[in-house]
């Protein structure tokens, strides 16, 4: 992946030399072309097309951005109520994710997403304790949003 | 209506949105019972305040001066980094120090589980 990272950005760079024109603009063209060039040639790479990684990279923003304005929209309307009517408490899921770089990152995408703060991990059981602020509205909707955002992570990661 | 108009007042409108949610989050950190609590309000609305005040201020520079500024996004990146991992810090030292949980709780399956598994240690350290 790497590598076809590195050919793009250096056909890019021969398309600059080519033109003798050395802005933004012709880099970005050269890049897009480049881009296709080794989407049509993925073929005799050993490893898979590495656009299909930025599509998960992307999707996973994507997911991510709505979840983040829902529980957002959520959580505002729970403090500004005059009276406070929250159960918290913390409960614990499974997670299907093993090494450190996935369960890093699905631990800060959780923690982002409010209404749940990841408290502590088991990684060698797999094992998430989530801190909600509202155990029994929250628990279905944070267990939704990380059995989504495992799914794209693996996506990503693998 | 000009271009100009219109794309001050979408930045008018972010950055009022962002600063209300601020502002309501910065009212959850004073209302909430404890610590748990209240890092929720500090790690995630005001994220997201951060997020709208900022990419307003993007597009206003983009816009209008037509000057793309790398740094303000940069700065969305590095809040979205850090934001987590303080706050995961800090509640997890919190419990460890011995914090208690709100009365209004109802729910604490981490003591629990370290409950046993200091017994399955005293268990293993006897025999």
């Amino acid at each position: 992946m790497t590598m076809q990272i590195l050919l793009n950005l250096l056909i890019a760079m021969v398309w600059m030399l080519l033109h003798d024109v050395w802005n933004t603009l012709t880099f970005t063209i050269g890049f897009i072309l480049g881009f296709f060039i080794i989407y049509s040639f993925r073929r005799f790479f050993p490893t898979p097309f590495y656009g299909r990684k930025l599509w998960a990279i992307l999707k996973l923003i994507y997911l991510f951005g709505i979840d983040l304005m829902m529980s957002s929209i959520v959580v505002i309307g729970q403090v500004i109520r005059p009276r406070l009517n929250i159960q918290p408490g913390i409960f614990k899921m499974e997670t299907k994710l093993k090494t450190e770089w996935e369960l890093a990152m699905l631990v800060n995408l959780l923690t982002l997403t409010p209404g749940s703060v990841v408290m502590e991990i088991a990684p060698e059981e797999g094992i998430l304790y989530v801190h909600a602020m509202d155990v029994k509205r929250n628990k279905p909707s944070v267990i939704k949003t990380k059995n989504k955002l495992e799914d794209v992570i693996i996506e990503v990661m693998r | 209506m000009s271009a100009k108009e219109i794309i001050e007042a979408v930045v008018l409108v972010m950055v009022i949105i962002g600063t209300l949610m601020n502002s309501l989050s910065s009212l959850g950190f004073i209302r909430l019972p404890d610590v748990y609590n209240r890092s929720h309000a500090a790690t995630k609305s005001i994220t997201l305040g951060i997020l709208f005040i900022l990419l307003g201020t993007f597009i206003h520079f983009l816009f209008v001066d037509n000057y793309f500024s790398v740094r303000l996004l940069l700065g969305i990146v590095f809040v979205f980094l850090t934001a987590p991992v303080t706050g995961h810090l800090i509640v997890r030292s919190a419990y460890r120090f011995g914090v208690k949980l709100s009365d209004t709780s109802i729910k604490d399956e981490l003591a629990e589980d370290l409950e046993r598994a200091k017994k399955k240690e005293a268990r293993t350290e006897g025999t």
